[in-house]
């Protein structure tokens, strides 16, 4: 605060470097240089109307709402001034609304040009109720119009994407839309069209305003012209509960708001979090959230009936018991193994964690619910599990950083904040390289260069680095460089190994950004086969003993050696080597090998299952114990800085339990205490084991050799899209249609060499089955297609049983739809 | 002697005085003319809804007692003119107070009171009325929604001409 302190000769501010003097309202404030009136007046507590300023974008001055009284050097201004657009200078003299009638009556005349065709419709309005422009009306506005003329009208809303409603009769014309897409996203879809009063925002035709942060230009929207169709006349804001929450989809943790009322979720806004989200969220975590709602979601247990062999409802009591017994045939027989997917909160990964070493005496737990490699799970828990927002990447970091070197990884389809700190960084200067195979909009968007290869030859291109691109290494070797690795890497051998000694040799800082909200949190309490809570190894019997110590069970009576990976489970389980599974929220299509996940549900002798809705494991399972949503229980994500989000519940009394509540009370069925009867139980049980101690991962994978994929063939390559077929995007029709276009990517000689027309369909297939979607051309390698892992139609893992770096045949095919 | 006759003098009296007894429920006691009784919402001449669903009843109530959820008009099922009508509309009369601050607050005259008083119930759910208990009953050239705008383009010739563009309609 620079407001002078209560002393004799308060005229004497002193002012340091950098800072200017300024009387605002009478008062004496120094500000630093640079900075805007509207800012250095807020400081004072003088709030001046305004609509187009907000704090995240460029200065435009298109309101003119802010006007103010500027004196410079004695000299008063001829008119009042923007106070927005206009910085501090030493020795202004600044009036507001407050002090000076000619501020004041400005700020009213303008407020009555911008109603003069805004129209009275506030009752049908999703605004109403939390309008500026309805607020500083009220405040600022003069009490009756001297406009008699008929309003200028438009046709009522149009859709400028399936989700935003563009209603142009509202609209003041801030730009605050425009400037976010244009400058915070990079998806200048919508822009100002035509002059004068006929001024508005609009579309190109056929241009849709595909963005995936369209949601936010609806939130910052001073008026009601952006809504959304999925809030369209839902509530209103003083019906509502806010309940601040951290979102549930990917591995940001972004802080949210959640509006609700009557026990459902009506809408979710940003949260303001300058070190993570900002005010920013992506259209996933900000309008997926109705799969907690579906009219199928499991609320009783499930047991399946001996006789009939179907499942049926039974009392909690009931499942329990039969889940106890079960498990502990099981585990007596040949032994259980533990899946939890990779959406848990921290305290219900330590549950599971927990569940697994004292009730199941067993490693055999994984988190990874997707392609996955032991050299991968090395780097993990070598290296990330001590990562945290004190040692290591954040996303301040990569936003100071001089040179962000992208792996595997796809920002904005993957973790979209990250994407926005990286854009936000290459408009400052950062210079962004991403390793991949094509120019994608994100490439585009945070102004970054292509290094593009062949899918599988990851790990050979960082090493080729410093032959082929010493200027890449030169940039990583400044200090402050980062290197991000996304989830894609642990298909391609030798990439872990690659990146770390490229961070070796460079000194850049290197971070895992995994794809969903829970797999960092599952690393760090041991939701792996060979770590135990705190980055401690199963193998080191130091570590084990304070484990159990703590825990408080029999010495030695932790196992000691590694257990099995994900693909390793359920071989184990399909040929009998493990009699039962204990699955979290996992679907077996994201899986690498779905066909083996559906032999391991088929051929596992007992499944106790943890689900929200029916799915492919719910329909094998012996025992499906139904858990609560993010939004029906508290807790925390590790986000993947390694940042705790801890997040209150935000619907109470829904009788709906965490996952750590029910294998807590399991786990007593079973003879086993595991303390984790809430969130917070299981938190501080979770605290009183601590860190432990660093390790390091010795990383020796060898980058494999690529050979040309034959004639015919092509190496697949493949990632998620943010928008897909995600099961917690279910019952999002709104949602669905800002989805990318589902399209294979093939280069134009490749095109040439199968035979495909441009807008034409391709074939892809493998001896599993076949896709056939529409082609289009990019820059990528010669001999590579590229399709969405899981969009639409588009299954590659379900369909093809292929991945990245696959090889798949490629034929030029004339019918849409999906043959297996 | 004298005093059993002052007594009977009492009874006697008392027969030319007026009678505050009501005979409730066999004779029905007539309200005053603006007395807060059930809620109504109203219907446009056509038999559309005049709620639009904006909740400003509910924000006015001080006790709590409304509960709106608005809704999106179709070209297919149209409830009210206008982009939004009131898909749920609940009021709560174990809550209400009958203050009549949601009728101040109605910005499209939808909701009104009537003089109807007979609001007791044995159980708590029947005091829940909903849209189908309060809306008003349908006049003759009525039709009941969802039907399209009979009485012009748009909404604003509904809550400008509407009762001449009705008279019109019905000659």
């Amino acid at each position: 605060m620079t407001i002078a302190p209560d002393k004799p000769n308060a005229t004497e501010l002193v002012v340091p470097e950098g800072h200017v003097k300024l009387v605002i309202d009478g008062v004496e404030v120094v500000a630093p240089k640079g900075e805007l009136l509207i800012r250095t007046a807020e400081r004072l507590g003088t709030v001046i109307p305004r609509f187009c300023d907000h704090p995240l974008l460029e200065p435009a001055g298109a309101c003119r709402q802010c006007l103010v009284e500027v004196e410079m050097g004695g000299r008063p201004m001829p008119k009042p001034q923007a106070s927005c657009t206009m910085t501090v200078a030493d020795g202004m003299v600044v009036k507001t609304q407050l002090t000076s009638p000619v501020a004041d009556k400005a700020q009213q005349g303008v407020m009555e040009l911008l109603l003069i065709n805004h129209p009275l419709d506030c009752p049908v309005c999703d605004k109403g109720g939390e309008c500026p422009l309805q607020n500083q009306a009220i405040a600022h506005g003069r009490s009756d119009s001297r406009f008699h003329e008929r309003k200028r009208t438009f046709p009522k809303p149009i859709n400028i994407s399936t989700q935003v409603l563009l209603d142009r009769e509202r609209c003041v014309l801030c730009q605050r839309c425009t400037r976010f897409s244009a400058q915070i996203a990079g998806d200048p879809f919508i822009e100002l069209l035509e002059r004068g009063a006929l001024q508005q925002i609009g579309t190109a035709p056929e241009k849709p305003f595909q963005s995936y942060f369209s949601g936010n230009t609806i939130q910052i929207c001073p008026v009601g012209a952006l809504t959304s169709a999925a809030y369209r006349f839902r509530a209103r804001p003083f019906d509502l509960v806010s309940t601040p929450s951290v979102c549930e989809h990917c591995s940001s943790g972004c802080a949210e708001r959640t509006d609700w009322r009557r026990g459902k979720v009506q809408r979710k806004l940003a949260g303001d979090d300058p070190q993570v989200n900002e005010e920013w969220i992506c259209d996933k975590g900000r309008f997926a959230f109705r799969y907690a709602t579906t009219a199928d979601r499991i609320k009783r247990p499930l047991v399946r009936d001996r006789e009939t062999g179907e499942l049926r409802e039974s009392s909690w009591t009931e499942a329990l018991q039969v889940a106890a017994a079960g498990l502990t045939a099981a585990r007596e027989a040949n032994g259980v193994g533990v899946l939890t997917g990779g959406r848990l909160t921290v305290e219900d990964a330590y549950a599971y964690s927990k569940f697994a070493r004292i009730a199941l005496h067993t490693n055999d737990i994984d988190f990874r619910a997707r392609p996955h490699s032991a050299e991968e799970l090395e780097f993990l828990s070598g290296t990330t599990v001590f990562t945290n927002p004190d040692n290591g990447v954040t996303f301040g970091g990569i936003e100071s950083a001089p040179a962000a070197l992208l792996v595997a990884f796809e920002p904005e389809e993957e973790a979209p904040i990250v994407f926005l700190r990286l854009r936000k960084a290459a408009r400052k200067g950062t210079k962004v390289f991403h390793l991949g195979q094509f120019t994608t909009p994100a490439v585009e968007k945070t102004l970054g260069t292509l290094l593009a290869c062949v899918p599988g030859a990851e790990a050979n291109a960082i090493n080729a680095l410093p032959d082929h691109a010493a200027d890449v290494v030169e940039l990583l070797s400044k200090p402050g460089a980062v290197i991000l690795v996304g989830e894609r890497a642990a298909v391609v051998p030798g990439t872990f190994t690659a990146v770390a000694r490229l961070a070796e040799r460079t000194g850049a800082r290197v971070a895992w950004i995994p794809r969903r909200a829970g797999e960092r949190g599952a690393l760090a309490v041991g939701a792996t086969p060979n770590l135990l809570p705190g980055g401690r190894h199963v193998a080191n019997a130091a570590a084990r003993l304070e484990v159990e110590r703590t825990w408080g069970v029999e010495e030695g009576s932790l196992p000691a050696t590694p257990g099995r990976d994900t693909t390793g489970i359920l071989e184990a389980a399909a040929s009998g080597e493990l009699s039962g599974l204990v699955v979290g929220g996992v679907d077996p299509f994201d899986l690498p090998d779905p066909a083996l996940a559906e032999k391991a549900l088929a051929g596992a002798g007992f499944i106790v299952s943890l689900e929200l809705r029916p799915s492919a494991v719910t329909a094998h399972a012996d025992v499906v114990l139904p858990i609560a949503p993010a939004v029906e229980k508290a807790g925390s994500y590790l986000n993947w800085e390694g940042r705790r989000r801890e997040f209150g519940t935000t619907l109470e009394g829904t009788g709906s339990l965490p996952d750590c509540r029910v294998l807590d009370t399991l786990a007593v069925e079973m003879d086993a205490d595991l303390f984790t009867q809430t969130p917070a139980a299981s938190a501080a049980d979770l605290a009183r084991l601590g860190e432990g101690a660093v390790t390091g991962s010795s990383l020796n994978v060898a980058a494999p050799l690529v050979s040309p994929a034959g004639p015919g063939k092509a190496v697949l390559a493949t990632w998620h899209r943010l928008i897909g077929n995600g099961s917690l995007q279910v019952d999002e029709p709104h949602l669905a249609g800002t989805a990318r276009p589902v399209v294979a990517k093939v280069a134009k000689t490749t095109a040439a060499q199968f035979g495909l027309e441009t807008g034409g369909h391709v074939t892809v297939s493998t001896e599993r089955g076949a896709i056939t979607l529409p082609v289009e051309t990019d820059d990528l390698p010669e001999g590579v297609i590229w399709l969405p892992t899981n969009s639409g139609d588009v299954t590659v893992r379900a369909t093809l049983g292929a991945g990245h770096g696959s090889i798949v045949s490629v034929s030029g095919g004339s019918s849409l739809g999906v043959k297996s | 002697m004298f005093e059993s006759l002052k007594g009977f003098g009492v009874t006697f009296g008392t027969m030319f005085k007026k009678v505050v007894t009501e005979e409730y429920p066999e004779v029905k006691k007539v309200t005053a003319p603006r007395f807060h009784g059930r809620h109504q919402l109203n219907r446009h001449p056509d038999g559309l809804e005049k709620c639009v669903g904006c909740e400003l009843c509910a924000w006015a109530c001080p006790a709590d007692a409304i509960f709106v959820e608005g809704g999106d008009n179709t070209e297919e099922a149209r409830y009210s003119p206008g982009e939004r009508f009131g898909a749920d509309y609940q009021i709560n009369y174990l809550r209400c107070i009958g203050c009549g601050l949601c009728i101040e607050a109605c910005p499209t005259r939808s909701l009104t009171m009537t003089n109807e008083y007979e609001l007791a119930d044995d159980n708590r759910q029947d005091l829940i009325f909903t849209k189908e208990d309060l809306l008003a009953p349908l006049l003759p050239g009525m039709e009941q929604p969802p039907h399209p705008m009979r009485l012009g383009e748009n909404e604003q010739d509904y809550y400008v001409n509407g009762p001449r563009l009705a008279k019109e309609a019905q000659q």
